[in-house]
């Protein structure tokens, strides 16, 4: 009968979550990783390298700069190539220890829990909130909550600031702000990233991860039965019932759960562990701290709540070499390593040579043939050099412009060259010619490039 | 665009706008029949599931892209032929941007015009805005080198055609020129047409036969001389060449001489005034007098 079918909205309000403080090894363990990330975060654009910012990435400049390294735009392989490593860095830690990334590193818990913290020292912890929030508006409420928005506010607003720092030179970047020379897009910038802060962080919180993250969507391909996760041991918790703190262990023929539900309140994306593995627990391990605490409260033996692997579960023995490890691992050393040989054996200096176009060659007054060149010569090195230019094809070249020339660090020179080649020596209409780029004093700076040069297909007889 | 098409698109957008909203509005309330733990009562190939709503505020995002793009449609060209309120168009901010860029360089333009093109010579500055100047204008016919082509000066000697000084180049560069040989194929016969071209050839020491060129002198004393001079000196008020000096414009084989004095040529230097304006040409006419600085 339709009519008894109830109509469910497709859109409800999200619900709020109040999580509890919780306590333990694994709340440590996450305090520690939050001071270590964000100390990271809002430090490392201090840092100096050289006399100038060494993280610095500047995008109307068009370059990276990382400590002693530059990158330029023809570097951007590297990025791609560390996307990939990430990826499957990602891919690694899932296989094995499950969603480690979420619980512990990812920005949206790490600010999460900074902002859970003000939270909690301006309106008190689960109880106090849920009590000032279904109270009617009072001195006392506006105080509290005005004393959080602004710890928010403030803690935003130094996120954004130091997010632009790592664009736009941190130091200027601050007087610039103090002295109100700042521009329009510079405040954009910071007010844009603050306002971000405020609203994951404070606002959105667990909805980035339940709705808008494709990891937490696809993260289930990469687990399998020998994957950490964190489980409920439903046979030795069932069935679960509230009982007398006195009460003898297995009285009543009750499992080891109190239904205290501990585990609820302290989740902070407000999930029932003990329903299962679900897409929307994010691993924090919040849940394991708060059971034990019970448990050890109970005089019953840790890990109710903890983490095991599918197949301990179900009474088999877990695999940690398999191989989806095996191929991750390799791929992702393999790669690594790769990666960090080809950074240290980049070379500094790049040369495009861009044959004029205007006409493909020129005839001289005793029957030769010149082609023209622009070498554009990008010294990517922190310090400038003095190259030498050398032109050579399968016949010989006379070579028609300056030789020697000196590039300023992370500048481009035009460099023009003429080269004239007899064309009763060449075969062909188009043949190649090779250009190679020495620097004087660091013989090590080589590059050699390679063009086109062309002459009349019928030169007729000399 | 027809008013047809106008209309045509202005109704699909309207349309689609119009079906987006029904759309939401149709779907937002979906008829779920769900047991007490929020499970959907129906299992394909064994696949149950939870009824999970999304949060509202998801909903509320669709409403505001449906408003956002009835006011960019309001604002901006794209509702037809309809220009927008703003009156926003592409050329518009072309010619705003550029606005822009020329109020940026004025200063920098105004410090160069001040100076004299003799002491914008050892300006590197200068020297530096010249060269992407000429990398922007000149390289397409006179090279990335400036050493030309046949038919197109080389500008790094000293031998200028109309004269190298920076009056003078800046006059070519502005109104441009417009190089004219006659042609003497009619004039001339065959055997003076070679006469000719071997007293040219002996004009600049080149390779030539001696009774050729000798019968070649008078032919040139009559015909050539009105421009290039009795000397074949050339003469630069003309734009005539210096025959002396073995630099040959269109080229110096014995095929290309024959063909100049047979056909003649016709060289043009495009005027420059209205696309760079003085400021520019200015500082490209220090620039290109460094080029062959070091030839004098």
């Amino acid at each position: 009968m339709p009519g008894d079918i109830p109509v469910q909205e497709l859109y409800v309000k999200a619900p709020k979550i109040y999580a509890k403080k919780v306590s333990g090894v694994f709340a440590k363990l996450r305090t520690s990783a939050m001071w270590l990330l964000l100390g990271w975060y809002y430090l490392a654009p201090w840092l100096t390298w050289d006399g100038r910012q060494a993280i610095l990435f500047d995008l109307p400049g068009r370059k990276f700069h990382l400590f002693g390294l530059t990158l330029w735009p023809q570097d951007f392989i590297f990025l791609a190539w560390l996307l990939i490593l990430a990826a499957l860095a990602l891919f690694f830690f899932t296989a094995v220890a499950g969603r480690l990334w979420c619980g512990y590193a990812c920005p949206q818990t790490v600010w999460t829990k900074a902002f859970m913290w003000m939270e909690r020292i301006t309106e008190g912890d689960r109880n106090a909130r849920m009590r000032l929030d279904k109270q009617p508006l009072s001195f006392e409420k506006v105080r509290k909550k005005t004393a959080k928005h602004s710890l928010w506010i403030v803690f935003a607003l130094f996120t954004g600031y130091t997010f632009v720092g790592f664009f736009v030179p941190i130091r200027e970047l601050s007087t610039d702000m103090v002295n109100g020379t700042l521009g329009g897009w510079g405040w954009f910038w910071v007010l844009f990233y603050s306002f971000a802060t405020y609203g994951n962080a404070g606002k959105l919180r667990e909805q980035v991860c339940i709705y808008m993250c494709p990891y937490a969507r696809f993260q289930g391909a990469m687990f399998d039965k020998d994957t950490l996760i964190i489980a409920y041991d439903e046979k030795r918790g069932e069935p679960r019932g509230a009982r007398k703190k006195d009460a003898e262990r297995g009285h009543d023929g009750l499992g080891d759960c109190i239904d205290c539900k501990q585990c609820v309140h302290v989740c902070p994306t407000g999930i029932d562990i003990r329903d299962g593995l679900q897409i929307a627990c994010i691993a924090c391990a919040a849940c394991i701290d708060a059971c034990d605490e019970v448990m050890v409260k109970m005089n019953y033996p840790k890990g109710l709540v903890r983490y095991t692997t599918e197949h301990r579960d179900t009474g088999k023995e877990t695999h940690v070499l398999r191989p989806r490890i095996i191929i991750y691992a390799v791929l992702l050393f393999t790669l690594m390593a790769l990666f960090v040989y080809a950074l240290s054996v980049r070379t500094p200096l790049r040369v495009d040579v861009l044959r004029d176009r205007g006409r493909l060659y020129t005839a001289t007054s005793i029957g030769t043939i010149e082609n023209v060149y622009t070498l554009k010569v990008m010294n990517m090195d922190q310090v400038p050099h003095r190259y030498r230019l050398q032109a050579s094809a399968d016949v010989p070249v006379i070579v028609k412009g300056d030789l020697e020339f000196e590039v300023p660090a992370g500048e481009i020179l035009n460099i023009p060259v003429r080269l004239e080649i007899d064309p009763y020596e060449l075969k062909e209409a188009t043949s190649t010619v090779s250009f190679r780029i020495e620097s004087i004093d660091q013989p090590t700076l080589v590059v050699e490039e390679s063009s086109s040069f062309i002459k009349p297909a019928n030169v007729g007889a000399r | 665009m027809s008013l047809t098409v106008s209309l045509y698109i202005m109704a699909l957008v309207a349309l689609n706008i119009a079906g987006c909203w029904w759309l939401l509005v149709k779907t937002k309330n979906l008829k779920a029949d769900e047991d007490a733990s929020g499970k959907v009562n129906h299992s394909y190939d064994g696949i149950e599931e939870y009824n999970k709503p999304l949060p509202r505020w998801w909903l509320y995002l669709f409403y505001i892209t449906i408003f956002f793009s009835i006011g960019y449609l309001v604002l901006y060209p794209g509702f037809g032929h309809l220009p927008g309120v703003l009156g926003w168009t592409q050329t518009g901010q072309h010619a705003e941007e550029v606005k822009v860029a020329e109020e940026k360089v004025a200063p920098l333009y105004a410090g160069f015009l001040a100076k004299s093109v003799a002491d914008l010579g050892n300006d590197q500055a200068a020297l530096a805005v010249g060269s992407r100047l000429f990398g922007n204008n000149c390289a397409t016919c006179h090279g990335a080198d400036a050493k030309g082509a046949p038919g197109f000066p080389n500008l790094t000697d000293a031998d200028w055609i109309y004269g190298g000084e920076p009056e003078t180049i800046k006059q070519t560069l502005t109104l441009g020129r417009q190089g004219m040989m006659p042609a003497f194929g009619a004039t001339l016969d065959e055997p003076a047409q070679l006469a000719v071209r071997h007293y040219v050839l002996s004009l600049s020491g080149r390779d030539h036969d001696a009774q050729l060129a000798a019968q070649g002198k008078s032919s040139f004393d009559t015909v050539c001389a009105a421009c290039h001079g009795m000397d074949g000196k050339g003469n630069k008020m003309l734009g005539a060449v210096n025959l002396t000096d073995d630099v040959w414009l269109y080229g110096g084989t014995h095929a290309a001489i024959a063909d100049t004095i047979k056909n003649g040529r016709n060289g043009v230097m495009p005027a420059h005034g209205d696309l760079l304006g003085e400021a520019r040409i200015h500082v490209l006419t220090a620039y290109l007098l460094s080029l062959s600085a070091d030839q004098k």
